[in-house]
């Protein structure tokens, strides 16, 4: 069923009778052509590019709760493509270019919102560094603005410019960033990939893999085995856990990120704010709630929850940052899972085991990755090489020191 | 979460900067034969189980002793605290 304005005029006349399941609940089939182990943003995703773009058939998504459990609707929705290095920019540019057009794409209100995203500047060092960003994106097609501490002012006269810590002296915007409705990515995907026969396959856990001879056949489920010509692992935080079940260690530590959302508020903040300096960034969503966060929480977890110093350093950055927010009540705090990777960047690359991809490493940045993740993953399980903008994303990097490393923290996954 | 320190008592996790694994105790010796891959794995490879996980802490804020503490990455518990000191000793990395 395809979506529309006239749809819902003529559903409304018919007492809203006509709607039909967005996707379907098939039984898994003994064999598929692609298993896709995860069926969150990235993995849905990577169905509907394989399904629509790559012409591929006999697709399934496995997945062990339910679609868009996970982080998918677990992040704080922003979308950005202000990364500085060669082996990321092209990537994340290709991903908004895709946010860009996702909706007329898999005909889905994902509510893309591209309502601008602001990186402060307290120093002349930052004032530098981002100075160099700014420039690294428009190289690689990406837009950037360099904005002085008054322009900064007319967009948001509510921010704290005067702090004695960091006092605001400008800021570096990308006016194409801007935030999603991220539940609706995953629904979206779903029923892209659905309409186009992948089967979506929900309270279907992963056990373990069957390899034989360097070859793997498929892959070991609650549901009983399903065979596989090429099994795709897009399973984030969980990717250590799941990897070990074909025998490998990874360079990714899963580490616990809070968010938090406010009660709901008349429109006060126009985009998306985010103060690197204390730990705290900021949007409101649609429903008027602020939406925020900070820091991952810094030791090993799979707990989905963290603990209360950080959300009082959270809460602290915010109230530096924005002094009105003092008497604002919070709503809801949460936690999901990151793969941190020991150079800050993602994977998405082949495994040693033949027929067996890997798509992870994440860390807190997975969500405005989700289209060229998917698209990505996608184009290598098909065509068997790397997307153009995908090279970098591969495991070997570690041991050959090609890190790609934003924040130049090396080896340490909390910091990055 | 509040980690029981063999010396000082229970402190504030706060007190404590987080290292990770304490596998990294275990360096590879830089002049062996082969040493590249034993660093490989040795800097960038982690088990990272859910479950019991054997992790250094340093308390920056307070005694600045290495701990090794086990502690289940699923519920937080802390199921035991050692010095990393001791640790280390009983593997025979020191004198």
């Amino acid at each position: 069923m395809r979506y529309s304005g006239f749809r819902v005029l003529k559903e409304a006349l018919t007492g809203h009778r006509g709607w039909t399941p967005a996707w379907r609940e098939p039984a898994p089939q003994p064999h598929y052509d692609i298993v896709i182990v995860g069926g969150g943003g990235h993995g849905l995703a990577t169905a509907y590019y394989l399904a629509k773009e790559f012409r591929q058939h006999r697709i399934a998504v496995i997945e062990k709760g339910w679609i868009g459990g996970g982080n998918v609707g677990r992040n704080t929705t922003i979308i950005r493509s202000n990364y500085l290095l060669d082996g990321n920019e092209p990537f994340y540019e290709f991903s908004l270019k895709l946010w860009e057009g996702l909706e007329q794409d898999f005909n889905y209100n994902a509510m893309v919102s591209q309502r601008g995203i602001l990186n402060l500047i307290h120093t002349d060092a930052q004032r530098d560094a981002f100075t160099r960003r700014g420039n690294a994106m428009i190289l690689n097609g990406a837009d950037a603005e360099l904005l002085s501490a008054e322009q900064v002012r007319r967009e948001y006269p509510f921010l704290n410019f005067d702090d004695a810590r960091f006092p605001i002296k400008g800021g570096l915007a990308q006016r194409r960033g801007g935030t999603v409705r991220h539940d609706a990515v995953a629904w979206g995907y779903a029923r892209g990939a659905d309409s186009r026969g992948v089967d979506i396959l929900q309270n279907c856990e992963v056990t373990g893999f069957r390899i034989e001879h360097g070859k793997c056949l498929g892959v070991e489920t609650s549901r009983g085995f399903i065979g596989a010509g090429k099994v795709g692992v897009a399973v984030a935080g969980s990717s250590s856990r799941v990897m070990a079940k074909a025998g490998m260690r990874l360079p990714i530590e899963s580490h616990v990120l809070q968010a938090f959302v406010s009660e709901g508020l008349k429109p006060v903040l126009p985009g998306v704010i985010t103060f690197g300096a204390g730990h705290f960034y900021c949007s409101q969503s649609d429903k008027g709630g602020l939406v925020f966060g900070g820091d991952i929480d810094g030791y090993n977890s799979y707990a989905q929850r963290g603990n209360l110093p950080v959300i009082e350093d959270v809460a602290e950055g915010g109230m530096a940052l924005f002094p009105g927010l003092g008497r604002v009540r919070l709503l809801r705090v949460w936690g999901g899972i990151m793969d941190m990777s020991m150079d800050g960047s993602p994977i998405i690359d082949r495994t040693h085991v033949d027929g067996l991809y890997f798509n992870g490493g994440w860390c807190y940045g997975g969500f405005k990755a989700t289209p060229a993740s998917g698209w990505c993953f996608a184009h290598l399980l098909a065509t068997g090489t790397p997307h153009p903008t995908a090279t970098a994303y591969r495991f070997d990097r570690f041991e050959r020191g090609y890190m790609i490393d934003e924040k130049g923290m090396g080896a340490q996954p909390n910091l990055h | 979460m509040i980690i029981n320190h063999p010396l000082l008592g229970p402190c504030d996790a706060q007190e404590f900067t987080y290292k990770g694994d304490a596998r990294l105790i275990d360096r590879p010796d830089g002049m062996a034969e082969g040493s590249g891959p034993a660093f490989y794995d040795y800097a960038y490879l982690r088990d990272n189980p859910a479950g019991e996980h054997r992790e250094l802490w340093f308390h920056e804020q307070g005694d600045r002793s290495w701990l090794v503490v086990t502690r289940n990455t699923v519920t937080h518990d802390i199921i035991s605290v050692e010095l990393a000191r001791d640790v280390a000793r009983s593997m025979g990395r020191s004198r």
